[in-house]
């Protein structure tokens, strides 16, 4: 390795006429080597669990009993089964409208408010507010979960601050799981659009909005016809990131709602543990864990398609 | 910001009223942000806290006081700290060796792999972890710790390799032939010269790293078994189940603690990168 790897791009320590297409090949293979630790742990902990899920979806696969020690080919049953399974449509459209409302609209709308209130704000208060917003994102999911659990509880912050306007409150995590999920998610979420859009509006050059500003062109026209298609591609950026995070998120619900009450907001991550890990059934579960990671795999080839050139 | 410097005197009065409206918007979706935020800090000083983000009437260090045990506190962040730095000192190591041939030789094989790189970290993890539990009880690797790093490791490494490869394209070349004509290894010249110069930017991936694997709950919550080699984030969801509806304060005063070093490598990070938002800017690569 290290004698093919003393080959800078220009110089050749090995004039010894050995056949050049031999001594490239073998050179490629030297200067891959770094590679290998990459390689080895990708192909193990990642490749291995994606395709350990496609085949664990054709078994019976199972916490206990005698499928727990040996578990047979079952076919197509799991998913014969899921389509069969009331949970299963459910939870896939409960899953649709978490990412688009609590993603693609809600904190792209609000990431994007803050990132151009912010531009005409003081600089204290962009400062508090910037503040405020980072550390939602930036505590452990956990602790965002329980603050988010303490704010909505029957007993918690928001039906106290109700009560004080005049407002009837509501027993929010069980009358509205997924209203109270989806607002926790947007809050939690917020900062990551908030910093994309910001940096998108801070590379706009200043001339063209005073150009229309000029032109006589309104705030709301201004912001229609040249600042959202000037930052388009960050929008669009910004929309496959935020539905791949949101597509995972497990613990902010878990901690919640549990999934509840019933299985009311069980998003397909808190479905496919429910069925693995409360009810035993590890190929059903896994059947769920795959038809996700085709979802993801879908959405993270339209995320590379729009990076092409960034790669190139 | 830039409109205001503009040297038209009329607009200044409408400006000031814009900058009023924003300033009160701002501040209303703030005090939004607050609310949840507050009940934390609040509910931890107080002895006879509620899940009403209220002043408490004498600010008390008894709920840190109680959960600051070895069984409660210590070692569960120790496990995290282990956990986290394993996870964050492997992704760095393998996302160096792996990103200085990305980033220096032209190969036919390097543009397929970083396709493969970011297809990897578009893939929800959260689905994977199912089968990982399967793969894990067959590798006989369930309830390891060592097993545990390694699987945070890998998942984090797509995101640790595109980053670090961004990184390194900006250290020329040239310094490097200097070490290659000197007769230095690739590996040398990479130690020696490519490393040292590129040190904020590895510091970066590596905090990076460790926020996200300390802040992971799920991942943990599977694969480990056993009370004691559970992180933070798992025993602080132990405890909400068994003492949740009663200890708030408790709670809290953990939640604060378990937090506090995020934060706090959060703000470093920044500094690192010249401003609070560019975290994401990384992140875009």
């Amino acid at each position: 390795m290290t004698t093919t790897l003393d080959t800078g791009p220009k110089v050749d320590p090995r004039p010894d006429g050995a056949p050049s297409r031999a001594r490239s090949a073998g050179r490629t293979a030297g200067r891959l080597l770094p590679l290998g630790p990459a390689l080895v742990l990708l192909a193990l902990f990642m490749a291995g669990p994606v395709v350990w899920s496609f085949y664990g979806s054709f078994t019976d696969a199972a916490l206990t009993g005698a499928a727990a020690q040996e578990s047979s080919w079952i076919g197509l049953d799991n998913y014969t089964g899921l389509f069969s399974d009331p949970n299963f449509p459910k939870s896939v459209w409960l899953t649709v409208v978490f990412v688009v409302t609590s993603a693609i609209i809600g904190q792209n709308v609000l990431g994007l408010t803050l990132a151009m209130l912010m531009r005409q704000a003081t600089g204290v208060v962009r400062a508090v507010v910037g503040t405020l917003v980072v550390t939602a994102w930036v505590l452990p999911e956990i602790v965002a979960a329980f603050a988010a659990y303490a704010f909505f509880h029957a007993d918690g912050t928001l039906n106290e601050a109700l009560g004080l306007v005049g407002l009837g409150g509501s027993n929010w995590l069980y009358d509205f799981p997924m209203l109270a999920v989806i607002i926790a998610n947007i809050w939690r979420g917020a900062a990551f659009s908030m910093m994309v859009y910001a940096a998108a509006l801070a590379n706009l050059p200043p001339d063209v909005t005073e150009a229309a500003t000029v032109d006589g062109a309104s705030g709301p026209k201004r912001l229609m016809y040249v600042t959202l298609p000037m930052i388009r591609r960050s929008i669009s950026t910004n929309f496959m990131l935020t539905t791949l995070m949101t597509l995972q998120v497990f613990t902010l619900i878990y901690v919640m709602t549990a999934g509840g009450p019933g299985t009311d907001s069980s998003t397909l991550p808190i479905l496919a543990y429910q069925e693995a890990f409360s009810f035993g059934r590890v190929g059903y579960g896994t059947a769920i864990a795959t038809i996700m990671l085709l979802i993801g795999a879908v959405f993270s080839i339209i995320y590379i398609r729009m990076l092409r050139p960034e790669v190139d | 910001m830039a409109v205001s410097s503009r040297p038209i005197s009329v607009a200044a009065p409408r400006r000031l009223s814009v900058r009023a409206i924003s300033n009160t918007v701002l501040l209303v979706i703030g005090m939004c942000f607050l609310l949840p935020l507050g009940w934390l800090v609040l509910a931890s000083i107080d002895e006879s806290a509620s899940l009403v983000a209220s002043v408490p009437g004498s600010v008390s260090g008894a709920n840190f006081d109680a959960v600051l045990t070895t069984d409660q506190t210590f070692r569960p962040l120790w496990n995290s700290f282990v956990l986290s730095g394993g996870c964050a000192l492997i992704t760095v190591v393998a996302a160096v060796l792996a990103a200085y041939p990305l980033s220096r030789y032209r190969m036919r094989f390097n543009k397929p792999f970083m396709y493969g790189v970011l297809f990897g970290t578009g893939l929800p993890i959260t689905a994977m972890m199912v089968p990982v539990y399967g793969l894990f009880v067959r590798l006989n690797l369930l309830d390891s710790l060592t097993g545990t790093v390694f699987f945070l490791a890998a998942t984090s490494l797509p995101m640790a390799i595109w980053m670090m490869k961004n990184f390194m394209d900006s250290v020329p070349v040239s310094l490097e032939e200097a070490a290659w004509v000197d007769g230095a290894s690739a590996m040398k010249a990479l130690r020696t010269v490519v490393v040292p110069l590129m040190r904020p930017g590895i510091a970066v991936v590596f905090i990076f790293v460790f926020i996200q694997a300390w802040g992971n709950f799920f991942v943990p919550f599977v694969l480990l078994l056993s009370p004691e080699k559970q992180p933070a984030a798992v025993s602080i969801f132990t405890f909400f189940g068994q003492y949740g509806s009663v200890a708030y304060g408790q709670l809290a005063a953990f939640s604060l603690l378990y937090a506090a070093p995020v934060l706090v490598l959060y703000v470093l990070v920044s500094r690192l990168l010249g401003g609070s938002f560019t975290m994401a800017g990384a992140v875009k690569g």
